[in-house]
């Protein structure tokens, strides 16, 4: 790998964001950009590094945190669960399918008037309001996952002698998986919308509650500070399913970089 | 015990539903198939498989009268067929003739519509496996771990030396613990062959395995398969639309047209056999006018063995040049 590769391949990619960062920082430094529509690039760092040092960040990071990850403890795992019971059993995919799809179609933040209604505008609406964000994108991808699963491959292995778990274990979910990792990083997208809306909404901590104080004051470099949180917890969150995606599916071509046979 | 109820341990487990879906059908003992009017019924129970043999021949499978419909469409009618233990017989036929619904009923993955099936296995049940047309290895396991699909998984890694020695006599020992993907289309067949074998079949079914393979690699494939067909002793059904493949790898090559048989040819080449011989030409050439004719009766029904012989050469050489 010659060093001209690695310079077109791995620091190419940055150089436009640089290069709008810097005329970013040049014109509210000139004055064209006022620092009430957007601060300049080092306030915001200033900012966050202010947010840090008080310990304020970490609070509010960890609240919001928290939040997301319960949301989709219970949204996750009850998509996975209704997706593997209609996608295995045709009696439940009867009762329970078009009923999911036809709610599937309700976007989720049309429900928060009814959430308020029902929950008050305490944790339980943000649980509620994450959970069911996350819940369609699993449920969805688990179903058509154990739907696609090549009949050819279930045919050869009963005729094998795979039957019951096993056959759910050594051909079924392996073929399921895929999808199901698809599900689950549509399911954090979706995740991260969700929270930062039910925050916003209203909150007593979070990251959404820490950038709507923030706009009254008209603290311009603090909102972008929640702003591009909210950015780094989204990517992390990607990472973290790519990786898992590289461990489970080290089989899969498209995540095979050795050389074909 | 017949191949029906055999493979009725194939059934489904009742209650899981993904299953109803692939058209696996909740088998009934084979005493319950009417069989066609006219047709001789044979005994079917298993005490009475001595009266029913022919003196001198040891029939692996025997079919009498099998019909077999897809909705109006009569797929095979009437059929019957012996298939001697040991042998190697060759099916061939145009798409849609029915060669491909017979091994799916003799692997037991489709039931007949009326008439026997009946198969003799040498201690129970005859041992079948069959190999698709597409490798159909699981994506997700190593080569060896397809090899071992459906062995048994805690005795002492004797499933492990069984499924890597079989690796071995299909030469791919060094790529046991590569995955699917990385492999090529023949390596892929070979694994197949291997994880049919490592089960020590009575009977192996070969559909179409080597039609997407590469003209080179097939005749690797055909030389693997003789040989591990002559050291196994296993009885071979393989249904191709290659006439010459037939003939270089069969005892018998039987055409089948309209859901009957049309041709029952008889090979007596030496095995293994020489491919640019006359004799093994002239075969092939009279097979292949048989399979281009439309209609029994057509002129060129009774081609002598000269004619045909000629009519081979032209044939041989076009094999040759898409071969090359």
């Amino acid at each position: 790998m010659s060093i001209k590769y690695i310079l077109r391949e791995r620091f190419a990619p940055w150089l436009l964001p640089l290069l709008i960062l810097l005329a970013w920082e040049l014109s509210t430094r000139a004055g064209t950009l006022s620092s009430h529509i957007l601060p300049e690039p080092l306030a915001v760092v200033k900012a966050a590094w202010q947010l840090i040092q008080s310990g304020e960040m970490w609070v509010d990071v960890k609240v919001s945190a928290e939040r997301a990850l319960a949301g989709l403890a219970i949204g996750g795992s009850l998509g996975l669960l209704f997706g593997l019971a209609t996608g295995l059993f045709r009696p439940l995919e009867i009762a329970f399918d078009s009923t999911i799809q036809m709610v599937r179609n309700i976007p989720v933040l049309a429900t928060i008037p009814l959430v308020i209604l029902w929950f008050g505008i305490d944790e339980s609406a943000k649980l509620f309001l994450v959970a069911l964000g996350v819940f369609f994108p699993i449920y969805i991808n688990t179903y058509h996952g154990i739907r696609a699963v090549d009949r050819g491959l279930i045919e050869m292995a009963r005729s094998y002698g795979l039957s019951g778990w096993a056959l759910y274990r050594d051909v079924i979910l392996p073929g399921a998986l895929p999808s199901i990792l698809v599900g689950l990083r549509f399911g954090l997208g979706l995740m991260w919308v969700t929270l930062i809306v039910a925050e916003t909404i209203s909150a007593q901590s979070g990251i959404g509650y820490m950038t709507m104080n923030a706009r009254e004051f008209l603290q311009t470099d603090v909102v972008l500070v929640g702003i591009l949180l909210y950015a780094l917890l989204g990517k992390l969150a990607d990472v973290l399913v790519k990786a898992l995606e590289h461990g489970l599916l080290r089989w899969h071509p498209a995540y095979q970089q050795g050389v074909k046979a | 015990m017949s191949a029906i109820a055999w493979s009725s341990s194939f059934s489904p487990l009742t209650g899981l539903d993904i299953e109803s879906e692939l058209r696996y059908q909740q088998l009934e003992p084979v005493d319950g198939v009417d069989l066609q009017p006219g047709v001789e019924s044979a005994p079917i129970a298993r005490g009475d498989v001595a009266t029913v043999q022919q003196p001198g021949r040891d029939p692996a499978v025997s079919l009498s009268g099998i019909a077999k419909k897809y909705g109006a469409r009569e797929v095979l009618s009437n059929f019957d067929m012996q298939i001697e233990r040991g042998s190697f017989v060759a099916i061939v036929g145009r798409s849609g003739c029915g060669k491909s619904t017979l091994l799916r009923l003799l692997a037991g993955l489709e039931q007949a519509d009326s008439g026997s099936l009946r198969t003799f296995g040498q201690e129970g049940a005859l041992e079948t496996r069959m190999m698709f047309q597409e490798a159909r290895l699981l994506p997700w396991k190593s080569v060896l771990d397809n090899v071992m699909l459906g062995l048994p998984r805690h005795n002492g890694g004797q499933s492990v030396a069984r499924a890597r020695a079989v690796l071995d006599e299909v030469g791919l020992s060094e790529r046991a613990n590569d995955w699917p993907a990385q492999l090529s289309g023949g390596q892929r067949q070979r694994v197949a062959l291997a994880r049919a074998l490592v089960h020590r079949p009575e009977l192996l079914l070969l559909d179409e395995p080597l039609g997407a393979l590469d003209a080179l690699t097939r005749i690797e494939m055909h030389a693997l398969i003789e040989r591990l067909w002559r050291e196994h002793g296993f009885t071979a059904v393989l249904v191709t639309h290659d006439v010459h493949e037939a003939v270089a790898l069969g005892d018998r090559v039987v055409l089948i047209e309209h859901g009957r048989i049309a041709l029952d040819q008889a090979v007596t080449l030496a095995r293994p056999r020489a491919r640019e011989t006359a004799a093994f030409a002239a075969l092939e050439g009279r097979v292949l006018q048989r399979v281009l004719q439309a209609e029994p009766g057509a002129p060129g029904a009774d081609l002598s063995v000269e004619e045909s012989a000629v009519a081979a050469h032209g044939v041989a050489l076009s094999e040759v040049r898409w071969a090359i």
